[in-house]
C-alpha cells in the first residue's frame, strides 16, 4: 500500500490518460477525434511536467502544443473536404506492419529499460522537487556562458521565421496551380 | 656556313606557316590573293633552297679535298623518352639532301605557279594551296632529315597530304576511293619501314644518319658493332630483314610492284596535285630512302641490294607493257613513272660504292633529277591539254599541235628527254643507268635495254595521239585553245631546265659526278658510246614504230593490236593485280579471317558484354521496387532496422 | 515510496511506438504528422525525465524540450502548408497518392 501515495495515483493517472488517449489518437476513424484525442494526450504530458514541478514547460506544452498546434492541425482537417472519415484503416497490410513495429520495438525498449535500470542513487527528492526558477530560465536562454543558450535560441527565432515565410510560401495559391 | 644555318629554318617554318594560315584563314581570302600568297612565299622557300644547295656545292666552303662533308645545319631535340633515346629534328646538308631541294623546290615552285591557271575558279582553291604548302613542308622536312625517325615523322605527313591532294575533289565518289587505295597501301607499306626503323636503331642504339652511314674499313660502324652483325631470325641475317623492311616502306612510296596499286588511281587528284607528288617528290621518296641508306645496303646487305635491282628491273618492265595499252593519259604517265621510278631503283641496285663503282648511285640520282623536271612538265602539258578538251581519254583528243603550240613544243621535248634522244637530259642519266647495270649484272641491263625502247615507244604512241593523229570523230565540244601564261610558263621553264642539262652535260660544262657520288667525292667519267649508241637506237625504234602506227589515223594500230590480242587485253587491264588484290582481301582475307573473327567479336565477346548488361538490368528491374516513394515503408523500414541493430548491439 | 524512474521510460517508450504505429498505419497526411506529435512528446518526456530524475541541479534537459517545442511548433506549420498543397494539387491528402519520388 505504500505506492498509493497521492503524487503516485496521480501519475498512475496521468501515464494511463497519456497512453488511452495516445491510443485512441491513432486507431480513431474519425480525424477530428482523433486530433481531440491528441489534444488529451498533450494535456495529460502538461500534467505529467506539472507532477515534476516544470511549471514553466508545462504552460508552454499548453499554449503552444495543446493551444497551438493543435488548433493548426484541426484548422486543417476543417479547410480540407472529405476527411471525416479514415476509411482504410481497418486491416490494411500498413496497420499489421505498423503493429509489428510497434510491439517489437516496445519490447525491446521496455526489456532492455528494465534489464538494465538506472543507478539507484539518482531517485527523485520530495524536496529537490522544486520548481524552476522563470528568472533562471530566462537567464539561461539568454546567457553566453557555458551552459547558456543564446545561440540555440537564435537560431530557433530564424528557423520560426524562416517557417512562417516558407508556409506562406507553399500554401499560396500560385496561378500555376488555378490553371 | 652560320649564314645557311640562319636560313635553313626559314625552309621548313615558311611551308608549315602557309598551310596554317591559308588553311585556317583561306575560306576569308579570296581565291586570287591566296593563290598568290602561298605561291610567293614558296617562291622565297626555293630562292633560300637553291642558294643553300649552291653555296654548298660551289663556294667550296664544304669541300675538303674532292670529297663533300655531311653538314648538320640545325639540330633540335623534339622528343626525349629516356636518356637514350631522343628523337631530334634537324637540317643535315649533303649533296643529296642538297639536289632534293633543288628538285622538290623547283617542281614545287612550278606546281604552284601552274595550279593557278589551272585550278582557276575551282571550289577550294584556297585549300589546294594550304595542302600544297602542308606537302611541300612535308618533302622538304623530309629529304633534309638528319634522323630516320624524323624522316618517318615527315613520310607519314607526306602520306597524309598526298591523301588530302587525291581526295581534292572528295565530291566524287572514285576520287575518294582512289586517295583510300593510295593511304592503306603506302601505310601498310609504312608500317613494314617502322618496323625495319625499330630493328636497325634498337640494336644500332642511334637514329641518326651520320651515324648510321659512318663507314670505317669496309663496314658501316655502327652496324659491324652491334649484335646484328651476327644474329639472324628464321636462317635470315636480322640487319637483312631489317634493311628489306626498311626498302619495303620506299616500295610502298615508290610505287614497286606489287605495291604500285595505289599511283595509277591515284590520278582521280587534281593533274598539278599529280605532276607534284606522282612525278618528282613523293614517290622518289623511296629512292631517297635508299640512296640515303646506301652504305648500309651496300656494305652489310649487298644481296638485299641486288633484290632490289631485280624488283626495280621487274616494276620497270612491268610497267612500261601496260602504259603501251592505257588510253587514259594521265594513266600512261602514271605509268610511265612507275617504269622510270623502278629504273632508278635498279640503277641503286647495280651499284657499288665509291669512285666509279658508285656509277649507277650517281646515274640514279640524276635520274631522279632530270626524270622529275621532264615527268612534272609532262603532266603540266597533260594537265592543259585536259584543259583544253575536257577528257582523259586519247579517244577525245588528236591533231592538237596547232591549237597547243606551247604546250606542244614542250611535251616534244619531255618526249624526247625520257626516250633518251641526246642532247636531252634523259639521255645522259639513262645512259648512265645502262652503263652501270652492264658493268654489275647482264639480265638486268637487258631488261632495262628493252624498257628503253618501250618507254620511246609509248611517249610517242602518247605524242602522236595527242597532237597527231587526226582529230577525234565527233570533234571538240569547242575548239581548244592554249593555256594562259601562268600555266604555260612552267612548261617553258621545264622544257627550258631539261634541254639546258643535257646540253651542258653534253659540252662537260657541269659534271654531274662531281656533284653527288656514293662516297661525296667526285671521280670522272665519259660517255661509253658502245653502249649510248644502242640505247638511243632503242629509243629510235620505239620512236619509229610507235611514228608507224599513230602518226596518220589508220588501221594499223588495230591490227597490230589483233596480232597480239590476249597480252594486249592483259595489259590493257594492268595485268588484273587490283582484281588479284581484290579477290585476296575479300575472299581470303575478308572472307576466311575477319568474318570468323568478326562473328567471334560480335557473338563472343559482344555477348559476354551483352550478357553483364542484361544480368545488371534485370537485377534492378527487380530491386528497383523497393524505391516504393511511400515514405511510410521507409519509415518502417528505417524503424525495423534501428530495431535490428539495437538488438544485435546489445543482446550479441 | 516514489515512482521509479524506469516507469517514466516505458510511459515514453510506449507512447513512442504508438506513434511509430500511427506514423506507418495511419492512412491520410494529418493522422501521420499527429502520429509524429505523439513521437516528439514522448522524446519530451525522456529529456524532462532524465533532467529531473538524473541531473536535478542542471536544466539541460528542460531547455531542450523547449526548443523541440519551438521546432515541433515550426515543423507543423511547414507540414500543414505542405498538405494543404498537396490537397489543391491531388485533391486528396492520402499518403498512399505521393509517390512522385519513386524509381
Amino acid at each position: 500500500m505504500e505506492y498509493l501515495t497521492a503524487s503516485n495515483i496521480i501519475f498512475f493517472i496521468l501515464a494511463a490518460a497519456i497512453l488511452l488517449f495516445g491510443i485512441l489518437t491513432v486507431t480513431s476513424t474519425k480525424i477530428l477525434r482523433a486530433a481531440t484525442y491528441l489534444f488529451f494526450t498533450l494535456f495529460s504530458i502538461a500534467g505529467l511536467y506539472l507532477q515534476l514541478s516544470y511549471e514553466f514547460l508545462a504552460a508552454v506544452q499548453l499554449s503552444v502544443y495543446a493551444g497551438g498546434i493543435v488548433i493548426l492541425i484541426v484548422f486543417a482537417i476543417l479547410l480540407i473536404k472529405g476527411l471525416g472519415e479514415d476509411k482504410e484503416i481497418n486491416l490494411g497490410q500498413r496497420r499489421i506492419m505498423g503493429l509489428v513495429a510497434a510491439i517489437v520495438g516496445s519490447f525491446t525498449c521496455a526489456i532492455t529499460i528494465i534489464k538494465f535500470g538506472f543507478m539507484p542513487e539518482y531517485e527523485i527528492a520530495t524536496e529537490m522537487a522544486k520548481s524552476v526558477d522563470m528568472k533562471l530560465i530566462g537567464t539561461t536562454l539568454m546567457g553566453t556562458e557555458k551552459f547558456e543558450y543564446l545561440l540555440p535560441f537564435e537560431a530557433a527565432s530564424i528557423l520560426l521565421l524562416a517557417c512562417i515565410v516558407g508556409s506562406i510560401a507553399i500554401a499560396t495559391k500560385s496561378k500555376e496551380v488555378n490553371k | 656556313m652560320e649564314q645557311l644555318a640562319n636560313l635553313a629554318p626559314y625552309v621548313l617554318i615558311l611551308p608549315l606557316c602557309m598551310f596554317l594560315i591559308l588553311g585556317l584563314f583561306g575560306k576569308k581570302m579570296c581565291p586570287k590573293v591566296s593563290g598568290i600568297v602561298g605561291t610567293t612565299v614558296f617562291g622565297v622557300v626555293s630562292v633560300i633552297s637553291y642558294y643553300i644547295a649552291l653555296q654548298y656545292f660551289f663556294s667550296g666552303e664544304f669541300q675538303v679535298g674532292d670529297t663533300y662533308q655531311q653538314v648538320t645545319l640545325f639540330n633540335m631535340e623534339w622528343l626525349r623518352m629516356n636518356q637514350d633515346l631522343v628523337i631530334s629534328i634537324g637540317f643535315l646538308l649533303d649533296p643529296l639532301s642538297a639536289i632534293m631541294l633543288i628538285v622538290i623546290s623547283t617542281v614545287s615552285l612550278m606546281v604552284h605557279i601552274y595550279s593557278m591557271g589551272y585550278m582557276h575558279g575551282e571550289g577550294g582553291f584556297q585549300r589546294f594551296y594550304a595542302i600544297l604548302s602542308l606537302f611541300s613542308f612535308a618533302m622538304l622536312g623530309l629529304v633534309v632529315a638528319t634522323n630516320i625517325f624524323q624522316m618517318y615523322i615527315f613520310w607519314e605527313l607526306v602520306g597524309v597530304s598526298s591523301f588530302l591532294l587525291i581526295s581534292f575533289y572528295y565530291f566524287k565518289h572514285s576520287a575518294v576511293r582512289a586517295a583510300k587505295k593510295a593511304f592503306i597501301v603506302t601505310r601498310f607499306a609504312d608500317m613494314f619501314f617502322l618496323i625495319g626503323i625499330l630493328i636497325l636503331s634498337y640494336y644500332t642504339r642511334t637514329f641518326d644518319f651520320d651515324k648510321l652511314t659512318f663507314i670505317n674499313e669496309g663496314h658501316v660502324d655502327a652496324v659491324f658493332n652491334s649484335d646484328l652483325r651476327t644474329m639472324t631470325f628464321l636462317g635470315f641475317p636480322v640487319i637483312s630483314i631489317a634493311m628489306f623492311l626498311i626498302f619495303l616502306g620506299g616500295a610502298g612510296k615508290s610505287a614497286m610492284f606489287p605495291l604500285h596499286i595505289w599511283l595509277p588511281d591515284a590520278m582521280e587528284g587534281p593533274t598539278p596535285a599529280s605532276a607534284l607528288i606522282h612525278a618528282a617528290t613523293m614517290v622518289v621518296a623511296g629512292v631517297y630512302l635508299v640512296a640515303r641508306l646506301f652504305p648500309i645496303y651496300s656494305f652489310e646487305t649487298p644481296h638485299v641490294l641486288q633484290m632490289i635491282s631485280y624488283i626495280g628491273a621487274f616494276t620497270s618492265i612491268f610497267a612500261a607493257i601496260i602504259a603501251c595499252a592505257q588510253t587514259d593519259i594521265k594513266r600512261v604517265l602514271a605509268f610511265s613513272t612507275i617504269s622510270q621510278i623502278a629504273y632508278m631503283m635498279v640503277a641503286l641496285g647495280v651499284s657499288g660504292y665509291g669512285g666509279v663503282n658508285g656509277l649507277g648511285y650517281t646515274a640514279s640520282m640524276w635520274h631522279l633529277f632530270t626524270h622529275a623536271m621532264f615527268k612534272a612538265l609532262l603532266f603540266m602539258a597533260a594537265g592543259a591539254i585536259i584543259h583544253a578538251v575536257h577528257s582523259n581519254e586519247m579517244d577525245a583528243m588528236g591533231n592538237l599541235r596547232k591549237k597547243l603550240p606551247i604546250t606542244h613544243i614542250t611535251f616534244l621535248i619531255a618526249c624526247l628527254a625520257i626516250a633518251g634522244i641526246p642532247p636531252f637530259s634523259g639521255f645522259f642519266s639513262k645512259d648512265e643507268i645502262l652503263v652501270a647495270a652492264f658493268e654489275t649484272n647482264k639480265w638486268v641491263f637487258a631488261v632495262e635495254y628493252f624498257v628503253a625502247g618501250l618507254t620511246a615507244f609509248y611517249m610517242f604512241r602518247l605524242y602522236y595521239r595527242i597532237f597527231w593523229f587526226g582529230e577525234p570523230e565527233e570533234g571538240y565540244e569547242h575548239e581548244p585553245h592554249e593555256a594562259p601564261l601562268n600555266m604555260t610558263f612552267p612548261l617553258m621553264f621545264l622544257a627550258a631546265v631539261t634541254v639546258i642539262t643535257g646540253i651542258s652535260w653534253a659540252f662537260g660544262k657541269v659534271s654531274f659526278t662531281e656533284l653527288i657520288s656514293s662516297d661525296f667525292t667526285s671521280y670522272e667519267i665519259h660517255t661509253h658510246w658502245n653502249i649510248a649508241l644502242p640505247s638511243i637506237g632503242a629509243g629510235v625504234i620505239g620512236i619509229l614504230i610507235a611514228t608507224f602506227l599513230y602518226l596518220e589515223k589508220t588501221g594499223r594500230p588495230n591490227k597490230a593490236v589483233s596480232y597480239i590480242k590476249k597480252p594486249y587485253l592483259w595489259a590493257y587491264n594492268k595485268f588484273y593485280i587490283d582484281e588479284i588484290y581484290l579477290f585476296v582481301t575479300n575472299n581470303i582475307i575478308f572472307q576466311r579471317i575477319c568474318q570468323p573473327i568478326a562473328w567471334f567479336d560480335r557473338h563472343i565477346i559482344d555477348g559476354f558484354m551483352n550478357l553483364l548488361s542484361w544480368v545488371t538490368n534485370k537485377a534492378s528491374q527487380e530491386t528497383k521496387e523497393v524505391q516504393s516513394g511511400y515514405v511510410q515503408q521507409y519509415a518502417w523500414v528505417f524503424i525495423m532496422g534501428v530495431i535490428t541493430i539495437t538488438l544485435l548491439s546489445i543482446y550479441l | 515510496m516514489n515512482i521509479p524512474v524506469e516507469a517514466y521510460f516505458i510511459l515514453s517508450t510506449l507512447l513512442f511506438f504508438i506513434g511509430v504505429y500511427g506514423f506507418v498505419a495511419r492512412k491520410n497526411l494529418i493522422s501521420i504528422l499527429m502520429s509524429v506529435e505523439l513521437v516528439l512528446n514522448a522524446a519530451n518526456i525522456n529529456f524532462v525525465v532524465a533532467n529531473r530524475f538524473l541531473y536535478p541541479e542542471f536544466m539541460e534537459g528542460h531547455i531542450y524540450s523547449l526548443f523541440v517545442i519551438a521546432i515541433a511548433a515550426a515543423e507543423t506549420a511547414v507540414a500543414i502548408s505542405i498538405i494543404i498543397n498537396v490537397y489543391r494539387q491531388k485533391r486528396n491528402i492520402d499518403a498512399k497518392s505521393i509517390n512522385e519520388l519513386k524509381y
